[in-house]
């Protein structure tokens, strides 16, 4: 940690503005950073950041704005010239080639040549030499592919440091690492910040940010929320600026009373997890309950609910549904016991574009039966057209294809493909994700009514007012462990908050 | 693009009709058909009977397709199973020849499949294996030479005809008849077509899309099974060498003709055939015009070009009214 601040920034961003079809993604946004900090870029899907990085190292253009390095105007067209200028990037996926060895992928396009042909012995000799500078002592001839995940990040960190890199942007490094790995990313980042190169770090998990940050920049909805220093910003108080809700917002009204939790579970989980995916938890799911998930993104509610329904399969625990000990190994076994998940990512997990939509939403239903047992035509016209009428998706054409609809129809439509299987779970990602609004109220009271004719709901929604109005319960997670549960009275926005930004010490039963 | 309906064919029997008029052009005699010895004869027939293993190859393409993938051994896997029906025909009886030839045609399909489907290898590349090692493995059990048979059985595949129609068309018939019933009578098809669609989504709504993917190499085995045998019947022997070489092209080719896309999703069977049928009827019609049959590869070529143009993303965009199929393509 520098001890003297310099006069002038090393990165100086002024009023940066960049639209994506008259969307704006950045409007305005201002960004520090100082030589020798470490500097956590934070905000939710959509905040800006990405947007930000890639106006910087010149990956997208910029529509207004200044960008200084040193004090000196740049205006990068691609990141190779970005790390000309002397900032260099390494993305969550590594940009490395596998096959090749250590050495290889640091000099790749800079081998040291003598009259044209590559010096192997001086590489390898080279490449030592730098990655001890980052306490690795690895065999550089090995193919990159043989190392671990952590290890490759390091070496692309080195490789591009090494191209005389001033800044350094990591996005979501640690992503995929576990807590070892993650002390040992964090030893070579002090070892940089300790050199005076200032490193701008993309993460979503808060407690890395206090572990080794110096300052904190937080955006939301392409615009500046404000820079503080880490040291003086309480966690509330960041999760609060993330999040854009003020504590003292009245809590939202809640229309039904909490269920006595006498009744026996529907589904249990037991120990559940998955290594380096979610840690282990314990979960009860009640019939006409809906149990939120709530949390940063990134903090394991995705992955909880792909556990709940075998797209992951859990390595820990045990789960039982009506009592009974059950296996959870496909998303097939969780069909077969009454399971429906509708995923957050509608294109690429939910829908198939092309067929259409009533081919959509007998999909799941047919699959259970099997292909011997076929829906005649006239069953699933039967069933595309009661669930067109009841969810009112539109246009009411169950013969279009179902890429062509909006957002909000293609999610009616999957709902629709699980209410056609009849289930007892039903697990909704994000179910108002990128809808309008005349639809998510619709949304909302559907959930409502599926819990009132006794289906066991588990909801993960980013929307904290949503959760607060619907849910029973909300189990709070982070950093990829549940955290804390709240119940009937307890639930509000403002718990659910302090839920979040809790340490390890406060965390903990919130059973008010 | 991506979202038009194949099952309106409208284009490829246009298409066909027109070639079928070209070659009357060339050609005056080309419709004339006579019935002799029982059996029909004439350029028309002639380019249903020799379209045969094509269009039997396509039948089997176009469910591979469909899961977004491709075969391209089903010419060597032709080969294989051409050499294993001649070298037992003489020797069997033939109910054992066909069984073989036809269970060696299940096998290399089986192993297709476990490549693709149970170990994650790119298809094009998985089935480059056997399409190398197949014309290998039919010149061992050929033992490199051209090994003819004269079992009147086995011939029967060639020469011979079901109610004056020639064998080939009759067993091409059966087979597209039997694939449709099996895919559109059960909900096979649906699956097939959403696996395709979206394999990731489709797993998540309990298709069982690693089954559908060996399924469909399976089938593709064995409907290249049935056209090695009656390629071989065709000539009363088995030709290592030449058996099927480079048809797996013909076939990929009859089945985007057919109207679908090599991007996975909705198929037609039947198109898919009539797209055998039109590369067929553009090779007769070189033949029967004069021109060196050099013609017909250039021939061909032009109209995968004049295909591919078509389903072209980039030209796609350039038509405003199609610009939605361009938007979720992308990924």
């Amino acid at each position: 940690m520098p001890t003297t601040l310099p006069e002038r920034p090393l990165l100086e961003v002024r009023g940066l503005t960049k639209s994506f079809a008259g969307l704006r993604a950045l409007d305005g946004v201002d960004f520090t950073l100082r030589a020798g900090e470490i500097h956590a870029l934070l905000g939710e899907n959509g905040a800006g950041k990405s947007t930000l990085i890639k106006v910087v190292t010149g990956v997208l253009s910029r529509d207004a704005g200044t960008v200084a390095l040193d004090g000196r105007a740049i205006a990068p067209r691609t990141a190779g010239q970005a790390a000309e200028a002397g900032i260099a990037t390494v993305y969550q996926e590594v940009n490395l080639l596998p096959n090749l060895s250590v050495a290889q992928n640091l000099f790749l396009g800079r081998e040291p040549t003598r009259f044209g042909i590559v010096r192997g012995g001086a590489m390898r000799r080279r490449a030592r030499e730098i990655l001890k500078d980052f306490g690795l002592a690895i065999d550089v001839a090995a193919p990159l592919g043989e190392y671990s995940v952590a290890v490759q990040h390091i070496i692309a960190i080195a490789r591009a440091v090494d191209l005389s890199a001033r800044v350094l942007i990591l996005d979501e490094p640690t992503a995929s690492l576990d807590a070892h790995e993650v002390e040992v990313l964090f030893a070579v980042m002090r070892r940089l910040a300790s050199r005076g190169i200032g490193i701008v770090f993309v993460t979503h998990f808060l407690d890395q940010v206090y572990t080794i940050c110096d300052r904190i920049t937080v955006l939301r909805n392409g615009r500046l929320v404000g820079e503080r220093e880490t040291a003086s910003l309480p966690r509330l108080d960041l999760v609060t600026m993330m999040l854009g809700r003020e504590l003292s917002e009245a809590t939202h009204e809640r229309s039904h009373a909490a269920l006595d939790g006498g009744s026996a579970a529907y589904a249990s989980f037991t120990g559940f997890g998955k290594a380096a995916y979610v840690a282990p938890f314990d979960l009860a799911l009640h019939r006409g309950e809906v149990v939120g998930l709530a949390g940063l993104l990134g903090s394991g509610r995705t992955e909880t609910a792909r556990l709940l329904f075998g797209a992951e399969r859990a390595d820990h625990g045990s789960a039982s549904v009506n009592g009974r000990p059950v296996r959870l190994g496909s998303p097939r076994d969780a069909i077969r016991l009454g399971f429906g998940y509708c995923p957050e990512e509608r294109k690429t997990d939910g829908i198939v574009a092309e067929l259409t939509v009533r081919e959509n939403i007998v999909l799941a239903l047919q699959a259970r039966r099997g292909f011997l047992r076929p829906l005649s035509r006239r069953r699933q016209d039967e069933i595309a057209g009661r669930f067109i009428r009841l969810l009112d998706i539109r246009p009411a054409d169950p013969e279009r294809p179902i890429g062509l609809l909006s957002g909000g129809n293609q999610q009616k439509a999957l709902l629709a493909r699980w209410l056609a299987t009849e289930p007892e779970l039903l697990i909704l990602d994000e179910p108002t994700r990128g809808i309008d609004v005349g639809a998510h109220a619709e949304i909302i009271r559907l959930i409502r009514q599926l819990c009132a004719d006794g289906l066991a709901l588990l909801v993960v929604s980013s929307e904290l007012d949503e959760i607060v109005a619907y849910a029973d319960r909300v189990v709070v997670l982070r950093d990829r462990a549940h955290v804390a549960t709240l119940e009937g009275e307890a639930v509000s926005e403002t718990a659910i908050l302090s839920a979040i930004a809790a340490t390890d010490a406060v965390a903990g039963r919130h059973a008010a | 693009m991506a979202l038009r309906l194949p099952r309106a064919g409208t284009p490829q029997i246009l298409a066909f009709l027109a070639i079928l008029a070209v070659n009357w052009v060339v050609s005056p005699q080309f419709f004339d058909t006579r019935f002799q010895d029982g059996r029909l004869f004439g350029s028309l027939v002639d380019v249903f009977n020799r379209g045969a293993p094509v269009a039997l190859l396509s039948i089997g393409m176009a469910l591979v397709i469909a899961t977004r993938g491709i075969d391209l051994s089903v010419g060597a896997v032709m080969a294989i199973c051409g050499a294993v029906a001649a070298s037992l025909a003489d020797s069997h009886p033939l109910p054992v020849a066909l069984g073989a030839a036809l269970g060696a045609g299940l096998l290399c399909g089986l192993w297709n499949g476990l490549l693709v489907a149970v170990l994650g290898i790119q298809p094009i590349v998985a089935t480059l294996i056997l399409m190398v090692a197949g014309r290998g493995i039919a010149q061992l059990i050929t033992e490199g030479r051209i090994v003819t048979f004269s079992d009147p059985g086995l011939a029967w595949f060639g020469g011979g005809s079901v109610l004056g129609v020639p064998a080939a068309v009759a067993v091409v018939f059966g087979m597209l008849l039997l694939t449709v019933a099996l895919v559109r009578g059960t909900a096979l098809g649906l699956m097939i077509e959403a696996t395709g669609g979206n394999a990731r989504a489709s797993a998540l709504a309990g298709v069982g899309t690693r089954a559908m993917t060996l399924a469909v190499y399976i089938w593709c085995g064995l409907c290249a099974s049935l056209a090695g045998i009656v390629a071989a019947a065709d000539i009363r022997g088995a030709d290592a060498n030449n058996a099927g070489l480079w048809l797996e092209l013909d076939a990929v080719l009859a089945v985007v003709i057919g109207g679908a896309s090599l991007f996975g999703g909705r198929f037609s069977l039947g198109l898919a055939v009539l797209g055998a049928l039109i590369i067929q009827a553009m090779n007769t019609g070189i033949l029967l015009s004069g021109f060196p049959p050099e013609f017909n590869l250039i021939v061909k070529a032009v109209v995968v070009l004049a295909v591919l143009l078509v389903q072209s993303p980039a030209l796609v965009g350039i038509l405003p009214s199609r610009q939605w199929g361009r938007s979720w393509r992308r990924r």
